[in-house]
């Protein structure tokens, strides 16, 4: 058995049918494992959740579905008015500017964040000491409110006593006047987010690649594979499962971004930074115009479920039992 | 999908199983009694709830509460709201047994919806009654904020006129004196250009900034009346002439530079603009009132001695009478068309101590200048004199006073009005796109 070759490694195989009874050491003889349901956790274990799940998540959500089809301002009762929230938003040239920005935000966060986190993550995965005090200081980003830093940063970009104006220039914007192009706005949100989010899933990656067994890699030295070789052949594959919660982590994140949003540009200059999560803030806080939020809202419901199921679907979740199959 | 089976095993899995259960009940009763009960607030035990608006006057606010407690059975319970969120929940409120029983708002369109569902008590009745109450206030501004022609709110707090300030020592360095026609004012742009000094600070990431400069040229284009037929007949009316001459004289201002190149990055809130300003950066600002407290508290030598101020000059061809305002007039008590009795009359009396000497006398104390039709002995106590009078007289002598539009119209006007405007400023829209825009929301 494996057990003998790696006596540290857990045994992944624990519960699968056929496996020898007993086998278990803390066995009480009464062997459960192998019989199918049983040692696996009852739906009761999963009621608080659940129960919690319904009554903040489901109901609301429910509850959102049907406003979308109602005329309501916030005070007194919300009147049905049918399809007219949906053909306005099919007609709204905003909200097809938002849904497009919200798209290409998410798409240049993925590919903008991905690579750098997973570099760095596999870097930071690395046992010395200088690396530690580095990646502590790296994820120092992730410990601020997005508040907070967004304040920050709106500060260095002020064009007038900014960083901004000092390196715009060098940007290629003589004024410092980066917020207020909408090529810069978005880039400047684009930036920012990648500088706060980018340690978390370095954090993520890290993890990843220390689980990655040591003895790939010196089976892979041996063979006289570098370092180079070595990433693409060993770390990236086994890294599969974790680019894939990062992935689903990162676009659902993107496709609800707001508050950097709100504070770093107000959806401006116009509505060049207005994506979706900030269109519905606009709709339903400001202009009081429930119906109609909840409508934008459903649409981010359904467009961020979509994404994240397909994602999980096309990088095949279902075969992801381990990517260290016959160790 | 498959899910990963646990290894754990449980010792006694029925006890574990209806234990469990048990918890999981308990918790989501809990939950569910912490939705249906309310939440703070709710004023059952025969008190007066009144909610105001969280800031640095508060203080007159808390004041005039014990005042009132003094003399009155009914007490009257202070809730001070954190500013940012005030609106959301004076809505969200509303309709709801926790609602206040009088509260503080900006009048017009931020209570109009309100009106139209009945849920305010109208005060024309009482000021019938009691004819001193509507004479002790400016009636240019108890106008201000009437919806429909009738009176929900009673004045509460201080002026707030939009000004046009100017940066006396940047004057001083170009021998230039503040603009008293349009002419002057497009002069000094050249000259502020010249010298590489900025015209005018503007904070266009704050779309409400660059608005006041519409509502000025509006109403000197066509006058007040323009906006209140947008008012009362709808979007439609954005079609008058004045609107579009305004747009095209906006367009015209920021093609000469009047805002420099990158007003579109700076910002009100985060005081981007005043201490560009204040700095000497720019030479003018035209901003409300508060903009004196703004500086005296970040900048105090500044709003001490370099703070200069003047009217907005007429343009030519205007219609509009050049002493009128824009702005914010004051605040409003509104009362809860709910409240009943002998709670209503305590509520009456509690907003009328609004009209009396003291209150105006802790206003004055505070920076602020009363909307008081009596107030003129009070303005020497003013730690600025000279402003408060200034302001006081603009404000007294102005046939009429425009409340900013986004808070004159109802809610669901706002994004569209300020991304509109905000785009005709950026060169987003032309003039006539502009128009066209209000006229589609």
């Amino acid at each position: 058995m494996a057990d003998a070759a790696a006596p540290r490694e857990p045994r992944r195989s624990v519960g699968r049918p056929g496996d020898r009874p007993g086998g278990d050491r803390r066995g009480d003889g009464r062997s459960v494992i192998g019989r199918p349901g049983v040692g696996r956790p009852g739906v009761v274990w999963a009621l608080p959740g659940a129960l919690f799940f319904v009554f903040f998540a489901v109901a609301p959500m429910v509850l959102v579905g049907a406003l979308a089809f109602t005329d309501w301002d916030g005070i007194g009762t919300p009147s049905w008015t049918g399809m007219s929230n949906w053909s306005r938003l099919w007609d709204d040239p905003e909200t097809h500017q938002a849904i497009w920005l919200s798209l290409v935000l998410t798409v240049l966060t993925w590919v903008f964040q991905t690579p750098l986190a997973l570099l760095l993550g596999v870097w930071a995965a690395g046992r010395q000491r200088n690396r530690a005090v580095l990646s502590a200081i790296f994820f120092l980003p992730l410990l601020g409110s997005s508040v907070a830093l967004a304040l920050v940063w709106k500060s260095l970009l002020d064009p007038n006593f900014g960083l901004i104006a000092d390196i715009g220039p060098a940007l290629g914007f003589a004024d410092g006047d980066l917020l207020g192009s909408s090529k810069g706005a978005f880039g400047a949100i684009l930036f920012v987010t990648a500088w706060q989010f980018i340690p978390l899933h370095t954090l993520i990656y890290q993890g990843g690649a220390r689980a990655v067994p040591r003895s790939l890699y010196d089976a892979a030295a041996i063979d006289g594979a570098g370092t180079v070789r070595q990433f693409f052949s060993i770390t990236l594959p086994q890294l599969r499962n974790t680019i894939v919660t990062s992935s689903v982590i990162m676009v659902v994140g993107a496709l609800t971004f707001f508050d950097t949003v709100l504070i770093l540009t107000k959806g401006g200059p116009g509505t060049d930074t207005t994506i979706v999560p900030y269109l519905m803030y606009k709709n339903g806080f400001q202009a009081f115009d429930l119906g109609y939020a909840s409508a934008v809202a459903t649409i981010l419901v359904v467009v961020a479920t979509t994404v994240s199921l397909l994602l999980v679907r096309l990088t095949g979740f279902a075969a992801m039992r381990s990517t260290r199959e016959g160790m | 999908m498959r899910i990963p089976r646990s290894r754990s095993r449980s010792r006694s899995r029925s006890t574990l199983r209806a234990s469990t259960l048990a918890a999981a009940l308990l918790l989501a009763g809990t939950a569910l009694v912490g939705c249906g009960s309310g939440g703070p607030g709710g004023s059952d035990d025969g008190s007066l709830d009144v909610w105001v608006y969280q800031d640095a006057s508060t203080k007159v606010q808390r004041e005039v509460v014990k005042r009132f407690n003094k003399t009155s059975d009914i007490k009257a319970k202070l809730t001070q709201v954190p500013g940012e969120g005030y609106s959301d929940k004076m809505r969200t409120s509303m309709g709801t047994p926790n609602a206040p029983d009088v509260f503080f708002n900006w009048g017009g369109g931020s209570i109009s919806d309100f009106v139209k569902k009945d849920m305010l008590l109208g005060l024309d009745p009482a000021m019938a009654k009691d004819p001193e109450l509507k004479k002790a206030f400016i009636p240019t501004i108890l106008d201000a904020g009437a919806v429909d022609g009738k009176h929900y709110g009673i004045p509460m707090r201080g002026m707030q006129p939009v000004i046009l300030f100017y940066n006396k020592d940047v004057f001083e360095d170009a021998g230039a004196k503040p603009p008293k026609s349009w002419d002057d004012l497009l002069k000094l742009i050249d000259t502020f250009k010249g010298k590489g000094v900025t015209p005018f600070a503007l904070a266009g990431t704050d779309a409400w900034t660059e608005l006041m400069w519409v509502e000025y040229l509006v109403d000197r284009y066509g006058g007040a009346g323009v906006f209140r037929k947008i008012q009362s007949q709808g979007m439609a009316a954005w079609d008058d002439p004045a609107v579009l001459k305004a747009a095209q004289t906006v367009k015209d201002l920021v093609d000469r530079g009047a805002f420099g190149k990158n007003y579109k990055s700076v910002n009100y809130t985060a005081d981007g603009a005043s201490t560009l300003f204040a700095k000497g950066k720019a030479a003018m600002h035209l901003m409300g009132s508060w903009e004196y407290a703004n500086q005296k508290a970040n900048q105090p030598a500044f709003a001490k001695s370099g703070l200069g101020w003047t009217t907005f000059p007429a343009v030519p061809g205007g219609s509009g009478d050049p002493k009128s305002v824009v702005g914010n007039p004051t605040n409003y008590w509104s009362i809860n068309a709910k409240v009943k009795g002998d709670k209503q009359k305590a509520a009456l009396e509690f907003v009328k101590f609004a009209a009396q000497q003291d209150y105006s006398g802790d206003l004055i104390a505070n920076g602020d200048v009363p909307a008081t039709s009596d107030a003129t002995s009070l303005l020497g106590k003013h730690e600025n004199p000279d402003y408060a009078r200034f302001q006081y007289d603009l404000v007294k002598q102005a046939p009429d006073f425009t409340l900013s539009w986004d808070q004159a119209l109802p809610a669901t006007y706002t994004p569209p009005l300020h991304t509109a405007v905000q785009k005709l400023f950026n060169g987003q829209l032309g003039p006539a796109a502009f128009v066209d825009a209000l006229k589609g929301m």
